[in-house]
């Protein structure tokens, strides 16, 4: 049972941001489709009523004061990036 | 005898007499490190320099008295750890030299003067339950060496085992600490979703990811969850709770303990060699003065894909972060900000990671949302009820960690179906929130392969189950057998 | 055929707390590139967002302005995009539980008074800025990641593009008056987009519609409505389709131009954050929270015109921005006339205003030199027109009243004696203005007024003048 069409496979790349070789749509299609048809089994339990588990637990109202703090300085955020200039990230531009 | 094969309570008497300094410590955790690593691959980082150094400043101290006091300790590879690479195992994170930053656990662990000895292995971003899905190598099972070790913190649970460290942490999000530890034979303890602060544990699925210990021994393992566990006010789901002395509380007496064991956990699929292991255990423990009773945990059979769903939607966009603007490695082939987000991505991740970021994206998209990912946290609280039912009645509940023990390595090309079914013992353990903690409770006969007993407590009730587990490890001897680092290649 | 105007805006407006709605982090602008920013903000792995109070009091404040209803439940969610100013790929928002919903703001057009209804008020957090270079590269700045942020959506309730004027006029000032922001357009603490569709007259189903961007002047947003209305009547006209799409105003030609078409609509796969604890706002939170609202321009308004007597003109531009307003209160509580102190803030203060660019606040005067300078205008020890002097030392540097009448000897002559002295030499000098006057010429008197202020340089008390001349005249 393919719920999952390759196009849609490739969609999802797109949106994650992913970019595939065409024996990997194959493949990741083909896995997704397994994954989809498995987690089938929730159907089968009447959830009607039942409120989502979002959280691992049970808490509300967790707030922080309003106190600036400095952690670190241009120099550390900057630090890891792959590419820099002036005080900036540097990225390639989009093109259109 | 190495003094890696003492306890922290030992060795802290042994420094505490001035028999041993903290630099014989951090040498004997060296010595075997260059003796085992080489066959067991448990480590990505050895900071020898390093832990040399601190070993030396803490011996000019004189005050001494720090629950961890010159243990040599290792963390996986997903707690951030500042200047020292935290890489998640994967190629996209192999140049993060430094985080900038430490995570709250491995603050804590530096407070009570714990040397760090390096960086341990894992799956890749912690996906996957064999360790073979880290980038970089495979890590081998100290019992022996031609099997997985567990993943995802595989490196952790080996490196103990092989007496690399006194302990190590380990980050489980469906069961990443409590299977390696039982592949391993050693203790490894998942603790209540929010007792342990998950600042700088690299997220996965945020609401299902704790950090925990792995040691050789329950006592041990009480004292370092004593230290990284608490609120922090850096993670905002982290329980407002006081923090125990689970040290304290090891008493051996497990008198009138009222034991539930899920029929599930039980089934079919469990190995005969395990569910007998499991079977002596429950004996023991009556012969210790507590009871049993079978139960039932009715959702159990819908937790792994419940896990599936929730897990992957969570990571898909934990994971989206790693796009190469500000850390981690970007294609050199991107000519543009598009090409650049997809090559990074598309050449940094490994196969497991991507394929769980597609479920992720697919149970999160328009159309998909209510069908799959809502439908999974309601069937996720269903399954909170169930524990919660049982766990009204019961003081704890007890199972086999997993139904096999260690498979071979190279395996991980067989059905996906089956390891997801050897889920079905750990995931809904992460689902419900609720603490569990693997101890050795036997060995397969051909191979010498542990086994792990599972104990379950009540939400925030560590406590129980270190008390309970302790009782269980003074009257058996599977915590005293050491891995002889033998077997096929 | 004839067209009815559908106009929706969104307006986002960053909150001015001391720190990041998620992280400690300093709120401010105008920093080094990537100075204010921690390992939070730039999404380092391991990191979690940490809830910043007065965010939440600041958004619900600006809600409740809006005339909202306030959540009881509400929580946080993942809208997933990638771009680079998004450091997580994802913006921490509201989605299904947005703090406040329903809300209303009345707006005048022409006379005449409407209201329009708010879809919701959501909290979120900024992006970091993306400067797009020559190069073929761009540069990113994270300082205003993770600035706080509330989206304020209205109801397609705008039916022409003056009342989306005065739409965000209203609503910036209700937002200036309660204080959670400085609601700049200038410094992006305000920043809107608007969409606008055409349908025949009668019709109920609405038209497709086109989205604004690059509206960086509220009258910008007017002149590219405007436009567009103008463009998709032509289109329609001509019996052709409007294309679902995003365009930019170009501030150049008052034209708008398409960006591009917008086809499905984006899948931003939101989903509960799990790092944050959902937030149950008490009936006593809320209390809290609304007593901390200070009176909002229509209560101020009403009351200037129902206790203060004051024109409804008066009360409209004083209270047109929370600093006149603020200063014109600060002017009467020192008890002068408030009638005196309007005029002073809508002629002489707004002029000089215009003229400088110049916000209030950047002005040396004070509303106590002002409320000092009107009681001297008063009690006769100045006139009128050396008030002015005063007034251009007072706005340019600032200072006592008093002292300065006092310094440059502007006090007013009064003193009868001196005046009948300067009058009578005026007077000796001017014999044909004498004969003049008693001819019946009135306008002679004006001249000899003249005559005298010039030998006062103006400081002679203008009453007392023309009775003592009149007096003096008789006499000969």
């Amino acid at each position: 049972m393919s719920k999952v069409t390759e196009e849609k496979v490739r969609q999802y790349a797109e949106m994650l941001r992913l970019a595939i070789t065409d024996e990997e749509a194959t493949r990741y299609t083909e896995h997704l489709n397994a994954m989809v048809d498995y987690v089938q089994v929730l159907d089968e339990v009447d959830t009607d009523g039942v409120e989502p588990m979002v959280h691992g637990i049970d808490l509300q109202n967790v707030l922080r004061k309003d106190e600036p703090k400095k952690w670190i300085t241009q120099e550390e955020a900057l630090k890891n990036a792959p590419d820099k200039k002036d005080g900036h990230f540097r990225v390639p531009a989009i093109m259109d | 005898m190495s003094l890696m094969n003492h306890s922290i309570k030992e060795l802290e008497e042994m420094l505490h007499n001035k028999e041993i300094t903290a630099k014989d410590l951090v040498d004997a955790s060296i010595d075997r490190i260059k003796e085992v690593d080489d066959k067991v691959k448990a480590f990505i980082t050895v900071d020898e320099e390093n832990a040399q150094k601190q070993a030396e400043n803490l011996d000019k101290e004189t005050e001494t008295d720090y629950k961890l006091f010159g243990i040599p300790g290792a963390v996986k590879d997903n707690i951030v750890t500042k200047g020292m690479l935290t890489s998640c195992a994967s190629q996209f994170m192999k140049n993060f030299i430094d985080p900038l930053y430490d995570a709250t656990v491995v603050k804590k662990l530096k407070d009570e003067k714990s040397i760090n000895m390096g960086k341990l292995n894992m799956d890749e971003f912690a996906m996957g339950s064999t360790t073979e899905h880290s980038s970089f190598h495979t890590t081998h099972n100290p019992w022996n060496t031609g099997y997985v070790p567990g993943g995802s913190s595989g490196g952790s649970a080996a490196a103990v085992a092989a007496g690399e460290v006194l302990y190590a942490l380990g980050t489980d999000t469906g069961g990443s600490i409590r299977q390696p530890a039982s592949f391993c034979g050693v203790v490894g303890m998942k603790p209540t979703y929010g007792r342990v602060s998950r600042f700088g544990a690299v997220g996965f699925g945020s609401s299902l990811d704790q950090v925990g210990p792995i040691t050789r021994t329950v006592e041990d393992n009480a004292r370092v969850l004593e230290v990284i566990a608490g609120q922090d006010k850096m993670d905002m789901t982290s329980a407002p709770l006081e923090v125990p002395s689970f040290t304290e509380g090891l008493t051996g007496d497990v008198k009138d303990l009222k034991i539930a064991v899920p029929k599930e956990y039980l089934s079919e699929a469990v190995d005969p060699e395990v569910k007998e292991a499991v079977m002596n255990a429950l004996k023991v423990y009556e012969s210790l003065g507590a009871t049993w009773e079978e139960v039932s945990l009715p959702h159990s059979k819908y937790a792994a894909a419940a896990y599936y769903v929730i897990s992957s939607g969570e990571a898909s966009a934990n994971l989206a972060r790693f796009d190469g603007v500000r850390y981690g490695v970007r294609s050199e082939k991107a000519k543009d900000m598009i090409d650049m987000f997809k090559l990074s991505r598309g050449e940094g991740f490994g196969d497991e990671v991507k394929k769980r970021m597609f479920l992720g994206a697919f149970v999160l998209s328009a159309g998909n949302y209510e069908v799959y990912y809502k439908k999974a946290q309601q069937i996720r609280a269903l399954v909170k009820q169930d524990f919660d039912n049982v766990l009204e009645k019961y003081d704890v509940i007890m199972g086999p960690t997993t139904p096999t023990p260690a498979f071979q390595l190279g395996e991980k090309d067989f059905d996906p179906m089956v390891v997801y079914a050897r889920d079905l013992t750990t995931v809904p353990i992460n689902l419900a929130g609720v603490p569990a903690i693997s101890v050795p409770c036997g060995f397969s006969k051909k191979e010498g392969l542990p086994f792990g007993l599972q104990i379950i407590g009540k939400h925030f009730d560590e406590q129980t189950i270190y008390r309970v587990a302790h009782a269980f490890e003074q009257a058996t001897d599977f915590h005293k057998k050491q891995p002889q680092l033998g077997g096929a290649e | 055929m004839n067209f009815e105007t559908i106009i929706g805006i969104e307006v986002h407006v960053e909150l001015k707390t001391n720190s990041k709605i998620f992280s400690p982090s300093p709120n401010e602008f105008g920093a080094e590139p990537n100075a204010n920013v921690n390992p939070i903000d730039l999404g380092y792995p391991g990191t979690l967002p940490v809830l910043n109070e007065e965010a939440v009091n600041y958004g619900m404040k600006a809600a409740m302005a809006l005339n909202c209803d306030i959540a009881t439940h509400t929580k946080f969610d993942r809208k997933n995009y990638f771009y680079p100013d998004n450091p997580k790929a994802y913006q921490i928002s509201q989605f299904d539980q947005p703090i406040g919903e329903n809300g209303w703001i009345e707006v005048e057009v022409g006379g005449k008074k409407k209201k329009i209804r708010i879809n919701r008020v959501h909290l979120e957090e900024d992006a970091g800025k993306l400067t797009h270079g020559e190069d073929g590269y761009s540069l990113v700045d994270f300082n205003r990641q993770g600035a706080p942020l509330i989206e304020i959506v209205s109801e397609a309730d705008i039916r022409s593009p003056e009342e989306a004027y005065a739409y965000l006029e209203k609503l910036k000032n209700i937002i200036q008056f309660t204080g959670v922001s400085d609601v700049k357009m200038q410094e992006g603490s305000l920043r809107c987009d608007a969409n606008i569709s055409l349908r025949p007259r009668g019709q109920e189903k609405f038209g497709t519609k086109a989205e604004l961007k690059n509206l960086n002047s509220f009258a910008h947003v007017q002149k590219g409505l405007e436009f567009e209305e103008k463009r998709q009547e032509k289109i329609l006209l001509a019996g052709e389709e409007v294309q679902h799409e995003t365009r930019r105003f170009d501030e150049k030609t008052g034209e708008t131009l398409l960006m591009r078409v917008k086809e499905d609509a984006e899948d931003y796969r939101y989903f509960p954050e799990p790092d944050l604890p959902p937030l149950y706002i008490s009936d006593e939170w809320k209390e809290r929270v609304r007593n901390s609202i200070p009176e909002l321009p229509d209560e101020r308004r009403k009351r200037y015109v129902e206790e203060l007597g004051l024109p409804e003109y008066d009360a409209g531009v004083l209270t047109g921005t929370k600093e006149m307003s603020d200063f014109f209160e600060a002017t009467i509580q020192q008890d002068v006339d408030v009638k005196q102190a309007s005029n002073w803030l809508m002629g002489e203060i707004s002029g000089y205003m215009n003229k400088h660019q110049k916000e209030l606040p950047e002005l040396a005067i004070t509303p106590e030199a002002l409320g000092k300078m009107i009681k001297l205008i008063a009690d006769g020890t100045i006139s009128s027109k050396i008030a002015k002097k005063v007034f251009a030392e007072l706005v340019e540097k600032g200072g006592d009243p008093e002292k300065i009448v006092k310094d440059k000897g502007l006090a007013q002559i009064s003193d009868e004696g001196q005046l009948t002295e300067i009058i009578t030499k005026v007077l000796d000098e001017n014999e044909q203005s004498i004969i003049d006057f008693k001819d019946g010429k009135k306008r002679a008197l004006g001249f000899l007024v003249g005559q005298v202020m010039k030998a006062t340089k103006g400081q002679a008390n203008p009453p007392m003048v023309n009775k003592i001349l009149v007096q003096e005249i008789n006499k000969r």
